[in-house]
């Protein structure tokens, strides 16, 4: 290779030693350390979203601003005691599958969905009932985009669950062994649901 | 069955991206297999070889950098007289914010990347990084958004300065800022891709016999570096987000007309790009420490010290941001705890400079290219440091703030830093990557035009801002006229060292003198293979027989296999499986 | 060791004679200039020493030709790395502590900076062009309260008086940044201008503003900076001791014209100072209506500008065009919506 005259082998050997039959295994699996590394970094754009909207309410002589009109508690609050539960369903498609229990699997991703897509008509259906827009004031807009980048992450959580579904019509795609979508999937919706029990502390009852 | 449509493209994507090296043992034949050449062709495809990956990387960056140097050298010009005479004052601007963002997202800190996927797999015995196509998809990222930038300059180019302050960010022109932002925020994605992969890849992918503690420095010093970048880039992303509202959609977050603060865009936005000065610098610390003891033939001095310095420079540098907006917003007991943050990284970037020079002293230095460059470096960025800890004192800053005192301060750690350590890393690895020597004489021309160049440009700058010029300014005051005709003389050697160095990189990789595998007599593993690397690196995975920096010690000789005697030298195979 | 003191000798020498810094104007500049020299003796002795080490590198431990083996194999010293930590550690704490200082008698901490200021705060800064109808206050003047910041209630920020003078500054001069101008309105007489006359040795007060975007009001001969932030005061505080003509800088980028934002201070003799302040009252007709207090309606920009198109590079034609109409009259709206109370 490359015109060299050494012997490769021979020189790997001689300075580093051979393992015999230990060459080009397959690594293990790092997937799952690589999803936890990315949703750290991703919990730190929320937690620069935190800061900036703390930052807003402790400079501003009066939080919201005068004239915010009062938000309701009720729908948010159905909408959080749903997100929260979904975490638990997703939780029980975890453990089906690590029993090799695809029909499981379906169900709970199944009933997480459709928790998810609820929670995101939810989400739509008080975006229509506020009396203040985007640009009302800097509360309304903090709590749009808070709220909005949020949404996003419920959304595309929601895509994963239906890729796993997608997935899973197969019977033998997951099994107890092999079953990287459906820990990543689940991962995520805890993140985006630890997210939201803040963002739901922060936004409407402080 | 609509979700579906969606959901299985999305799910092709995260499985196309979450893939990682999968070598079965059944596809390769155990023992031996035809070695591969790397055909030119592949550079420009969407290869996954992370050696590929780090030359694209490389390459790509070194052309945005004579991109930058091109704006810096227009803007050089502009300023060898006082008058506003050369380009129109919009343009001016336009040059300096297109400057700074180029030569910090498209020249530094992918350069740093690209050394870093070159080399990680190669130190730490791995055949790839952890997610090839994710780390391809990273860099494939760049290009893009590099163009979209530089070529903004042909409509409406930002120009609010790299720093993008809003309100004036707002007022500027809505196209350029829209692009600016858009680019930092595709940039800052495949920042942290590649840091994924890098810390990953560190963590869980060595060869079983090394440890944190045998790991070469180069890889501690991208631990740190990784674990800024992770940190950081997304809150920069949340600022920009931010930002991105109040400039298209008219919220008000950092407009004061509307009730914003802009302050805390300034908050957001330091406390990426602070550590991002780190993000810049770390990578050349860890290059720098693999050069110096090979050259010097002797071991690094107080390994564990310039290892765990790293990690201090990262953590703090988490917590110093504030020390860029000592004149701004910030409250009189915030500016001494920044202060003090601020001065306390001096103590472990000094550990180091120390560690360098001792490794040195006493050595059997080889005066060549590589080290030239490295010695250039630890001379040229203390001044840097220097500069840097009296910036750090709150009643002096006030004066020098946003003066030439701090272009000056930021030019000699990051170029007499950074590119003074990516020359050092590529005399130092060329070798490695094409096979072939760089030619001396040629490399010793550019090194002596740089250091004069840099010194030019950038030291009367001191003296520039102490007086009273201010930075960012298409005019200034005539009584500067004098130092600014030097700087701009500075400016032109530096465009001009460039010259011997594109033909020396040109010229050797195609007909330079052979390298063979191991020409400086390195022990760090990327040296332990053929040059260039074989395409999955190692022919057999190598146990570890010494450290990376172990010269002058009586090592194994060569003919004796180590002894692997002691278990935690075993490999362990059932992990493996 | 001949080396140790011919290095701690240069770096004395060097850190009293590097000849950088401009003329003292006032006190602070002076504690500033012992604060940088010190910096200064300390940064040449590391300078030295690091290159001095190098350079020896080069010539004393190169390699012979010929020899290829492996210098002495020393990966470490713990005393000496101790002691190389022990040092800096020693340095910084030391400058810290100095600048710390350095900055509490300047007047860094005035912590009642904020609250004491009688300055009549003006109405809400907004970006304004003449003709918008956003350049008219949003609240009537008298419902302003009056302690209150204009929008946030943020600490003071500055540098504010000696520590040791409880007392109310001899002067008070509002400045207010706007591109590409300073205008300054001192706070008794109401009278306004575009250069800065202080009266030597006395203590003056500036109260820094901004009107459109960051500015950054730097006086290099006194060695103090503020940046000038939309919707928040800050203040600068201190006592020019030395008559004289200094330039004012803005030190924040704001626009293409940065670079032609300067001024000029004027420190003159008390009896001067008054000769020319009761000149600019006589000449300035509404002069007995201090300008923060009448609406800021009858005041446009062009017209501030054209006050001092002498100084100013700009005309107001040419800052029009920089302003897009239509981005200033929709942030205008929004402002406006944003700070209508709704019932």
């Amino acid at each position: 290779m490359q015109g060299s005259t050494v012997d490769s082998a021979k020189a790997a050997l001689n300075y580093h030693g051979t393992v015999a039959g230990a060459e080009h295994e397959a690594h293990p699996d790092h997937r799952i350390f690589g999803v936890i590394v990315f949703l750290a970094a991703e919990s730190m754009i929320f937690l620069g979203l935190f800061m900036a909207y703390l930052t807003f309410r402790a400079v501003y002589p009066t939080w919201p601003p005068e004239g915010t009109p009062e938000r309701e508690l009720l729908l948010p609050g159905i909408n959080t005691l749903i997100l929260i539960g979904s975490s638990f369903v997703i939780h029980q498609a975890d453990t089906a599958i690590k029993q090799n229990d695809v029909g499981g699997l379906r169900k709970w991703f199944g009933i997480t969905a459709a928790m998810g897509a609820i929670f995101l008509v939810g989400q739509i259906y008080e975006y229509h009932n506020l009396e203040f827009g985007l640009t009302t004031n800097l509360y309304a807009s903090t709590f749009y985009v808070l709220t909005g980048f949020h949404g996003l992450h419920v959304f595309l959580g929601l895509c994963l669950i239906l890729a796993v579904l997608w997935r899973a019509r197969r019977k033998d795609h997951y099994s107890s062994e092999h079953h990287f979508g459906v820990e990543a999937a689940e991962l995520y919706w805890h993140f985006v649901d630890v997210v939201w029990i803040i963002l739901f502390i922060l936004l409407y009852l402080l | 069955m609509l979700p579906y449509l969606v959901a299985e493209p999305f799910h092709r994507l995260l499985q196309f991206v979450m893939t990682q090296t999968e070598a079965p043992t059944t596809k390769l034949p155990s023992g031996h297999h035809p070695a591969q050449e790397r055909k030119w062709q592949d550079y420009f495809t969407f290869n996954t070889d992370h050696k590929v990956i780090g030359i694209q990387y490389l390459v790509t960056s070194f052309v945005f950098f004579a991109i930058g140097g091109l704006m810096a050298d227009v803007i050089r010009t502009e300023l060898r007289t006082p008058a506003s005479d050369v380009v129109s004052p919009e343009l001016y601007n336009q040059l300096l914010t297109l400057h700074g963002t180029i030569m910090i997202f498209l020249w530094i800190i992918p350069a740093g990347a690209g050394l870093a996927n070159y080399l990680i797999p190669l130190m730490i015995g791995a055949r790839d990084m952890a997610f090839p196509k994710m780390n391809a998809l990273a860099f494939w990222m760049l290009p893009p958004a590099g163009v979209l930038l530089a070529l903004s300059i042909l409509v409406d180019a930002p120009q609010a300065g790299w720093t993008s302050y809003p309100p004036l960010s707002l007022m500027t022109g809505k196209v350029g800022e829209g692009i600016w932002i858009f680019s930092l925020l595709v940039l800052g994605t495949s920042s942290i891709l590649g840091a994924i992969n890098f810390f990953t890849t560190i963590i869980k992918m060595r060869v079983p016999s090394m440890d944190l503690n045998s790991m070469p420095l180069f890889c501690w010093s991208m631990l740190a570096t990784s674990a800024l970048i992770l940190i950081g880039t997304p809150v920069l992303a949340g600022a920009l987000i931010l930002l991105a509202f109040d400039l298209l959609v008219g919220t008000a977050f950092f407009n004061p007309t509307g009730g914003g603060d802009p302050v805390v865009y300034q908050h957001m936005f330091w406390f990426y790009s602070h550590p991002a000065v780190y993000i810049m610098i770390l990578p050349l610390f860890g290059a720098i420490s693999e050069i110096i003891p090979v050259h010097a033939r002797k071991p690094i001095f107080g390994y564990l010290a310039i290892a765990y310095s790293s990690l201090a420079i990262s953590f703090l540098g988490l917590i110093v941001w504030a020390h860029h907006m000592f004149t701004s917003g910030t409250p009189a007991w915030l500016r001494m705890f920044f202060m003090i943050t601020t001065m306390v990284i001096a103590v472990p970037t000094g550990i180091k400079v120390f560690s360098w020079l001792a490794t040195m002293w006493g050595g059997k230095i080889a005066l060549n290219s590589a080290m030239l460059f490295a010695m250039g470096f630890v001379g040229e960025f203390v001044i840097g440091g220097i500069s840097g800890v009296m910036v750090a004192s709150v009643p002096f800053d006030i004066h020098v703030h946003d003066t030439y005192f701090i272009v000056a301060h930021l030019h000699y750690v990051l170029f007499g830093g950074s590119v003074f350590g990516i020359y050092a890393a590529i005399y130092h690895w060329f070798p490695k990557m094409t096979g072939r020597m760089m030619n001396e004489p040629l490399g010793i021309v550019h090194f002596i035009l740089t250091l004069i160049g840099m010194n030019l440009t950038f030291m009367p700058m001191h003296a520039l801002g102490m007086q009273g010029m201010n930075r960012r300014v298409a005019l200034y005051d005539p009584q500067f006229q004098p130092l600014n005709e030097l700087c701009t003389i500075g400016a032109y050697i530096l465009a001009v060292s460039t010259v011997p160095f594109l033909i020396n990189a040109v010229w050797s990789w195609i007909k330079g003198a052979k390298a063979g595998d191991n020409p400086w007599n390195a022990l760090t593993l990327e040296w332990q293979t053929t040059s260039p690397p074989e395409i999955e690196n190692f022919e057999t995975l190598p146990v570890l027989a010494w450290g990376p920096y172990d010269y002058g010690v009586e090592r194994i000789p060569e003919d004796i296999e180590p002894p692997l005697t002691s278990p935690e030298l075993q490999p362990d195979t059932s992990a493996l499986s | 060791m001949l080396a140790g003191i011919a290095l701690t000798l240069v770096s004395l020498w060097y850190g009293q004679n590097h000849g950088l810094a401009p003329v003292q104007a006032s006190a602070d500049a002076v504690l500033v200039d012992d604060l940088f020299n010190t910096m200064m003796t300390v940064g040449m002795g590391i300078f030295l020493l690091v290159e001095g080490v190098l350079i020896i590198c080069m010539f004393k431990f190169r390699r012979k030709p010929g020899d290829d083996t492996d210098g002495p194999p020393i990966a470490g010293n713990i005393p000496l790395e101790i002691l190389w930590t022990a040092i800096p550690v020693v340095i910084v704490l030391v400058i810290g502590v100095y600048s710390f200082e350095i900055y509490r008698i300047e007047g860094g901490f005035d912590p009642e900076a904020a609250e004491q200021s009688p300055v009549q705060v003006s109405p809400v800064q907004v970006a304004m062009l003449p003709d918008t109808e956003m350049s008219a206050p949003l609240l009537p003047p008298a419902s302003q309260p009056v302690s209150h910041k204009p929008m946030h209630n943020h600490m003071a920020l500055g540098v504010g008086g000696m520590p040791d003078q409880m007392k109310d500054p001899d002067l008070t001069v509002n400045v207010m940044g706007l591109q590409y101008a300073w205008i300054f309105t001192y706070q008794d007489t109401g009278v306004t201008a575009g250069e800065l006359h202080l009266p030597a040795d006395k203590d003056v007060k500036l109260v820094i503003k901004a009107q459109d975007v960051l500015h950054a009001f730097w006086l290099p001969q006194f060695r103090l900076k503020q940046d000038a932030i939309p919707g928040q005061d800050a203040e600068l505080r201190f006592t020019p001791t030395r008559v004289g003509e200094y330039p004012i800088i803005c030190a924040e980028l704001c626009g293409p014209y940065h670079g032609a934002m300067a001024s000029k201070l004027y420190v003159q003799p008390a009896d001067e100072f008054d000769q020319w302040l009761q000149q600019q009252i006589a000449s300035q007709p509404n002069s007995d209506q201090t300008v923060a207090a009448k609406p800021a309606a009858d005041r446009t920009d062009a017209d501030y500008l054209a006050t001092f198109a002498a100084h100013n590079p700009v005309d107001a034609a040419a800052l029009e065009q920089l302003h897009p109409h239509s981005m200033q009259h929709s942030m205008s709206e929004q402002a406006a919506q944003s700070l209508q109370p709704t019932a």
